[in-house]
């Protein structure tokens, strides 16, 4: 399965200051077991949100909002995709990730439109064929 | 006992730790058979004691430390050399300085790059057959249960159980070195490597047996193996194409397969539904190898002509030129008739179906190829092309005849009734 990892942001974050030396050395080498270990598929850093646009949606109206977003608990300051057996499996590799501070990490697995084919109940996926067939039905109409 | 949630957490530690634990035992006990019990031992114990005590904080340390503790118990009570029983106890003494710190880098000991290799190159070792190291390799690679190798491979569970046990009595007797090879000799043991991590790749990319057209875990499994090896061993080209050639395969998976499990073939499938970021990776990957050096190798050829269609935005983008330039290169290289089926499939697309047929002729009396379903499925596509609908018919229903695979099969009978549909128009 796919998961991925939501690094929160916070005030240091949002101000643009890098962590320490020491800090990035740790993520690094935390990063390095990750890929060693063929878990990690993909993972950045992001840029504060001084730097970030919203775009509203409402009925046909678009509006544009430029940053800074004030409400830091949502913002989302990296992320990492890992590829693992189970999510107890990333919650293991999570733990070992050189946070601290009351930091809280999320993990949020994947959602897999083929998992979601094979979920399908026989009587489901007979409601679906008839959906696809009416459809059908409808298009050559 | 174990509640449930301690349980699924002590699975996910041993997934992570096993293969490091295996070949830490493996380089200090020399026996991959005795390194083996000793690490589920290990597991047993901390079955017992988590649930009590808690998940360690270092949990990777606390299950070597415990190994190691019980190999010097048995080492002691069978009263073994002298010499191996030190070296023993300063190995073990020098984890206890160095790793049971509750500290979680001290876990990244330098070993572990040499004892991952080790491990991978015992299990792989050409002394055993294929089938025996791809089960070696998922049980001590792959953290992988007995159990869960024989549903991947679909054998009963004491016919794999037989096969490990089989597979490390010949690694004992024939006492296959502990020293991990260097340069070219080390270049030599690779490709049995590769070739067993694809092998496990393709079991599950495109079943041979049974009712499911792919199975998923399978091809991660091996995906897994594949990015592991990258890391131990990154100046080999060959390792970054065959994980090129795994990532890009995989990132069709969910498109190759129809609502109802049905495989659909390449050109017809939904590019939108590619997996791009195993495409990316894959891209990458390709970069790498063709970085290393040329000659390209055989997968890195492989991962180039599934490049090609990866970076087609349509089925009819494709670069069949190019495609067939690369299937030169390959025929060239592995003198394999498969190769060259393929290679006609390319031709076909590239200069027409007359012009692949005339290659798939030349091959229909290959002895290597007598009972494989693609060559009667290969001919019967190239025959609808040109209209000839009631010989492709009859090569459909032959490859029908011939396919192991119950999805094949049915996508083939489904060929075969279209043209018999199109041969006489009602």
């Amino acid at each position: 399965m796919r998961v991925m990892v939501l690094v929160p942001g916070d005030k240091d974050s949002e101000a643009g200051k890098m962590p320490s030396e020491e800090l990035l050395a740790k993520m690094m080498k935390f990063n390095e077991e990750l890929v060693k270990a063929g878990v990690m598929l993909a993972g950045d850093g992001l840029t504060p949100t001084s730097k970030a646009k919203r775009v509203r949606f409402s009925g046909g109206q678009r509006t544009v909002i430029d940053g800074p977003f004030t409400e830091s608990k949502e913002l989302v300051a990296g992320y990492w995709i890992w590829q693992v057996k189970s999510i107890d499996e990333a919650v293991e590799w999570l733990k070992r990730a050189p946070f601290d501070g009351g930091v809280e990490v999320t993990i949020r697995p994947v959602f897999d439109p083929e998992d979601f084919g094979r979920e399908l109940t026989p009587e489901l996926r007979a409601k679906d064929e008839r959906l696809r067939a009416e459809v059908e039905r409808q298009r050559s109409s | 006992m174990a509640n449930a949630a301690t349980r699924e957490a002590i699975e996910a530690v041993w997934r992570i730790e096993s293969a490091r634990l295996l070949g830490g035992l493996v380089r200090v006990v020399r026996d991959v058979g005795l390194a083996e019990d000793l690490a589920q031992e290990a597991l047993v114990t901390a079955l017992e004691r988590w649930p009590e005590s808690g998940i360690p904080d270092n949990p990777g340390a606390w299950l070597m430390a415990t190994a190691k503790n019980r190999a010097i118990d048995q080492l002691r009570r069978a009263q073994m050399a002298e010499r191996k029983h030190d070296a023993l106890e300063h190995d073990a003494a020098l984890d206890a300085t160095t790793t049971t710190r509750a500290d979680p880098e001290a876990a990244l000991d330098e070993d572990v790059g040499d004892d991952l290799l080790r491990l991978v190159l015992i299990a792989c070792h050409p002394v055993l057959s294929t089938e025996a190291r791809a089960a070696l390799t998922l049980r001590l690679l792959g953290g992988l249960t007995t159990d869960e190798i024989a549903r991947a491979f679909l054998v009963p569970e004491p016919t794999i159980a037989q096969r490990i046990v089989r597979a490390k009595r010949t690694l004992a007797e024939a006492r296959v070195p502990f020293e991990v090879p260097r340069g070219d000799e080390l270049a030599a043991r690779l490709p049995s490597v590769l070739e067993v991590i694809y092998l496990i790749f393709n079991e599950g990319y495109a079943a041979t047996r049974g009712e499911e057209w792919m199975r998923v875990d399978l091809c991660e499994d091996a995906l897994r193996l594949g990015r592991i090896l990258v890391g131990l061993v990154p100046d080999e080209a060959e390792v970054h194409g065959l994980v090129a050639l795994m990532e890009l395969q995989a990132s069709r998976a969910r498109a190759r397969v129809g609502p109802s499990g049905e495989p659909i073939l390449l050109l017809e499938q939904d590019r939108s539904r590619w997996d791009q970021l195993l495409v990316h990776r894959g891209l990458g990957a390709l970069a790498r190898a063709e970085s290393l050096g040329r000659p390209l190798g055989g997968y890195t050829l492989q991962a180039a002509i599934a490049a090609c269609h990866a970076r087609a935005r349509t089925a009819a983008d494709t670069d069949w030129h190019r495609i067939v330039a690369l299937y030169d290169a390959l025929v060239e290289l592995t003198r394999s008739p498969v190769v060259e089926l393929n290679r006609a499939v390319a031709v076909g697309m590239a200069f027409g179906p007359a012009a692949g047929l005339e290659l798939v002729d030349a091959l229909v009396e290959e002895k290597l190829l007598a009972s494989y379903h693609l060559l009667p499925s290969v001919r019967g596509d190239l025959l609808a092309k040109l209209g000839r609908n009631d010989e492709a018919r009859r090569e459909f229903e032959r490859a029908a005849a011939m396919a192991q695979n119950a999805r094949e099969r049915q996508l083939l009978l489904a060929r075969a009734r279209a043209c018999a549909a199109t041969a006489q128009p009602s």
